[in-house]
């Protein structure tokens, strides 16, 4: 009886969990498409026409901008899985892997920003790369006239994402390699004296793919549509589709919402047919793949391509970490000028400065992500522990549903809902701040705890049962602790994401709960590099900070409890 | 007999005229009482530093002395303020808005007056009001708009060219001398990319030296006048265009990140809204102290920015007590000291009590600053119709590479 009544309450959570995702999402695109067909009645847009569509296409350098959107999305998420998969297949099975690993955490907490800050000052003909060896080696005593950071075909931008996209990767790859039963995989493929790359991309990486394919369709969307990094590392002559939307909706000539909300539709277009560009790509690599796979040459002479695949994962690792400590180290400069290896003098005024415009910013952020984070846990919890008593799949438990944020583009649907919001008086209020957040929160949240809650083994449950006790205590006291590794990881996740969060801060904030990342952005448009990194290293640590709390609290709950140290 | 009833008269008129003093007066502690308690979302932009800190002083001082809570909502584009009110006026919320007031001028005072998006006329209504320069400084007009009370005057500021003497000998203090010294090194000079509102400025400075007819600027024109006009702006651009930095293939955004391109000797020339922005970047040691400001010799382009609320702002007594604060000589003088902001005030310091122009006479000057007399006469600002269409014309010729 008991069970059965806290099943029936469980039962209610994927449909609370639908409803809060789908309902922005979907009044949001009808926010949008409503005024790109003409009909916004407060700018006197009362009839469907095509106006805002001839005025779109008029624009100049429209097809520049959409060019540079596709070639950003598919360069990027190509490049990153090159690297991630070649990566995998090189070293899997090794200490050197075994290491990699270790510093995925850590690479995946990097909020986009202060990395595109980073990645920024160290590639500037005036960064801290050419710094390096200025002017000993170069005799440069003033920087060269070099286009790097904002280059006009997007390559700083890509390589700027690509430092992010590739662990994400790295870590979904890793996901599912134990489905693919890799390891066995590769000792066989080995045995048959394949070369350890060419084994891999044989055996297991056809395998893997299918798995890791919504992901990869994820980090596709999101570098097609990117805002934040765009505005820090992309092209202005022009921008990115994205970017230019963004300032469409801000300019104050307002007659051109109608034509930034058809923008925003054809964003949407454009991440479709980036991702029919992709299906292309694959079938091309599927149809030439079967050939080579089935053609049994071993590639025994691919060691060499080993270095190469470590030396590109460890060079993005080593950009995002000499980058993030150059930010570190500006927050502490009172000058660093070219060709100053270090800032000279060193200062602590930056923070006693900006202590007091640091402490709100960093409130909001702390208690948006931590309440999101913890109602998205709970939400998580409660619908993979319905699943798993009922035995039934739920909508909101469903892949394609907890996709749905993660490839359509942020903006198609944030600018209707602002206006929505703003008619519902719900704007520039913490709570619709938050909502907005745990719309992009949640999925990741889900994601990261799923495979690990459903691979619990239900024979604990039995035993427990058997033992008499309820089902109440059997997950409080023994399910919710043997899962508190997976728990607390995807907790660490969640914050990591609200965060990195940037656009609804801007677009839904109203002004009112500035962030660490959206004040960060504000103030680079000052490019007082001293500021920036001050923001950007209290923005970096509270993941870090997460995650490592993350990492340690199991340990130190289960320092005597010698049989839950391996486990995950 | 007439004389004494023009003594009546005026005895009369004088009472009126103390009686009339008197409603202000109490209409104004009306307004200061209701203040009390409010909370003023102050939209301001918020890429500069030295701002940011002295509406952290302005705010921590309004508390202090009327009770009223000013939260700074730091905007990295004053357009995005403008954008929350039409957004609230399309959802219908003409009462309780989130924006109290913004810092703001030209084209966005254009669109949001066009729009009827802002509360007033309310200058009248303040006291402090009575101590603004309203012959000699551009106070009563917006890039050309009649302000008709819907804003007050808040700064003022010189568009300059900023260099460091050490690196910088002669700075070129004309269109042609410009081009012929950015001819001779190239890679050395850049300009922020309109519609950074800097780079329209730069555009604007550039085509009131190089057009001969000046007066034709204050007005809209018709499109073949604007070609007319404009043609040799473009002519000089084309010719300036390859001798950039980054070969005009970038820009940078604006124009504190000219100062950072500066600092870090990418380029020779910054340019700023004001010579206190190089003196505060040599105080904060961003900048080397052999850093100091030039204007072209025929005068460069002098605006005043202002501050206005909007039609639905939530305390707008509450900003009002604000402006009036920052209008006081009290605050005034601590905007132009440039150890704190070092803007240009307002106000007719002719007209201040001795005390106050005393100690705003006794200012110390800015490390980077010149006397106005090297910077000429200030330009007027353009009508907003110049703004809008050197930009987009800009943007079709050098904003889009195929």
């Amino acid at each position: 009886m008991r069970g059965h009544r806290s099943e029936t309450a469980l039962a209610w959570f994927s449909p609370l969990a639908v409803t809060l995702l789908l309902g922005p999402v979907l009044a949001g695109i009808l926010g949008t498409l409503l005024p790109a067909f003409g009909y916004f009645p407060a700018l006197g847009g009362t009839t469907f026409n095509g106006n805002a569509w001839r005025q779109l296409m008029e624009l100049p350098g429209l097809a520049t901008s959409v060019r540079l959107s596709l070639v950003t999305g598919i360069g990027t998420t190509a490049a990153s899985m090159a690297i991630a998969i070649g990566f995998c297949a090189a070293w899997q099975g090794t200490r050197t892997f075994r290491f990699a690993e270790r510093l995925l955490s850590p690479l995946l907490a990097v909020p986009h920003v202060a990395f595109a800050f980073g990645f920024a000052f160290l590639i500037a003909p005036s960064g801290w790369l050419l710094r390096l060896f200025s002017p000993w080696a170069t005799g440069l005593m003033r920087p060269p006239d070099w286009l790097t950071v904002q280059d006009p075909g997007g390559i700083s931008l890509i390589l700027g994402l690509i430092g992010k996209e590739v662990p994400f990767l790295m870590v979904m790859i890793l996901a599912s390699l134990g489905q693919a039963d890799a390891g066995r995989s590769r000792t066989i493929a080995l045995t048959l004296g394949y070369g350890p790359i060419t084994g891999w991309l044989k055996t297991i990486l056809p395998r893997v793919y299918p798995q890791v394919r919504l992901p990869v369709l994820a980090v596709l969307a999101y570098s097609i549509s990117v805002v934040d990094v765009a505005i820090i590392l992309g092209p202005t002559t022009p921008a990115p589709l994205a970017v230019r939307l963004v300032r469409l909706f801000n300019d104050p000539e307002l007659a051109l919402r109608f034509v930034a909300s058809a923008g925003a539709c054809l964003q949407c277009a454009v991440v479709f047919l980036g991702i029919l560009i992709w299906f292309g790509l694959e079938r091309v690599i599927t149809t030439w793949g079967t050939h080579w796979v089935t053609a049994g040459t071993r590639g025994q002479g691919d060691f060499p391509s080993r270095a190469v695949a470590a030396a590109t994962f460890f060079l993005a690792a080593l950009a995002v970490a000499v980058g993030l400590t150059s930010m570190a180290l500006w927050a502490f400069a009172a000058s660093w000028r070219f060709p100053d290896l270090w800032p000279h003098p060193w200062t602590l005024a930056n923070w006693s400065q900006h202590s007091a415009g640091l402490a709100d910013p960093l409130a909001h952020t702390i208690s948006v992500a931590v309440s999101v984070t913890l109602v998205a846990l709970v939400l998580a919890i409660g619908i993979l522990e319905y699943e798993a008593r009922s035995g039934r799949r739920t909508w909101a438990g469903s892949i394609p549903f907890l996709y749905v944020p993660l490839v359509l583009p942020q903006i198609a649907f944030l600018f209707g809902a602002q206006i929505l919001l703003v008619a519902a008086g719900l704007d520039g209020r913490w709570g619709t701040l938050a909502w907005i957040h745990f719309v992009f929160v949640f999925p990741y949240v889900f994601l990261s705890l799923a495979d690990p809650y459903r691979a619990w083994d239900d024979r604990y449950r039995r035993t427990a049962y058997c033992l008499g006790a309820s089902p109440r205590v059997v997950f409080f006291r023994i399910k919710l602790p043997m899962l508190l590794r997976p728990v607390a990881t995807s907790a660490a996740v969640g914050f990591a994401i609200s965060v990195d969060q940037y656009l609804p801060g801007i677009l839904i904030g109203g002004g009112r709960y500035p962030t660490l990342t959206t004040e960060a952005v504000t103030l680079s448009s000052g490019g007082d590099y001293r500021v920036i990194g001050l923001f950007t290293l209290v923005q970096m640590s509270l993941p870090m900070l997460a995650y490592t709390t993350a990492a340690l609290l199991p340990a130190w709950l289960f320092r005597h409890r010698s049989g839950m140290k391996t486990s995950q | 007999m007439t004389i004494f009833r023009r003594c009546i008269l005026q005895s009369l008129l004088g009472v009126l005229l103390v009686v009339q003093l008197m409603a202000a007066e109490s209409d104004w502690s009306a307004t200061v009482s209701e203040a009390r308690g409010q909370t003023v979302y102050w939209n301001a932009w918020a890429g500069d530093d030295r701002i940011n800190r002295y509406l952290d002083w302005a705010a921590g001082e309004v508390k202090r002395q009327y009770g009223v809570e000013v939260r700074h909502v730091k905007l990295s584009d004053t357009a995005e303020a403008v954008t929350r009110v039409l957004a609230e006026k399309a959802a219908g919320k003409t009462t309780q808005g989130s924006v109290d007031l913004i810092w703001i001028n030209g084209e966005n005072f254009a669109a949001m007056k066009r729009e009827r998006l802002l509360f007033g006329p309310f200058l009248d209504h303040l006291p402090n009001y009575r101590w603004v320069d309203t012959n000699t400084l551009p106070t009563l007009t917006d890039f050309t708009i009649p302000v008709e009370g819907l804003e007050a005057p808040w700064d003022i500021a010189r568009f300059v060219f900023i260099y460091d003497k050490a690196r910088l000998s002669t700075p070129p203090r004309s269109p042609a001398a410009l081009l012929a010294w950015a001819k001779a090194n190239p890679g050395r000079f850049t300009y922020p990319q309109p519609p950074d509102f800097l780079g329209t400025t730069f555009l604007k400075q550039l085509l009131l030296d190089l057009t001969s007819d000046r007066k034709a600027l204050y007005a809209p024109a018709s499109e073949p006048d604007y070609r007319k006009i404009s043609a040799p702006l473009w002519k000089f651009l084309d010719e300036l265009h390859p001798a950039l930095w980054r070969r005009a293939r970038a820009f940078p955004a604006n124009g504190p990140a000219t100062i950072r391109l500066l600092a870090d000797n990418e380029i020779d020339i910054a340019l700023a809204f004001g010579s206190e922005v190089a003196s505060s970047a040599v105080l904060t040691g961003q900048l080397p102290n052999t850093v100091r400001c030039f204007g072209f010799e025929g005068g460069t382009i002098g605006n005043a920015s202002f501050l206005a609320i909007p039609f639905n702002a939530r305390a707008k007594a509450g900003a009002q007590v604000l402006i009036n604060f920052l209008l006081s000589p009290e605050a005034q003088l601590q905007k132009q000291d440039p150890r704190q902001l070092g803007g240009q005030t307002v106000l007719s310091i002719e007209a201040l009590p001795p005390a106050v122009r005393k100690a705003f006479e006794q200012l110390p000057r800015g490390p980077a600053s010149v006397p106005p007399s090297e910077l000429g006469t200030p330009l007027e600002e353009p009508h907003p119709y110049w703004m809008d269409r050197l930009e987009k014309e800009w943007l079709q010729r050098y904003g889009v590479r195929p």
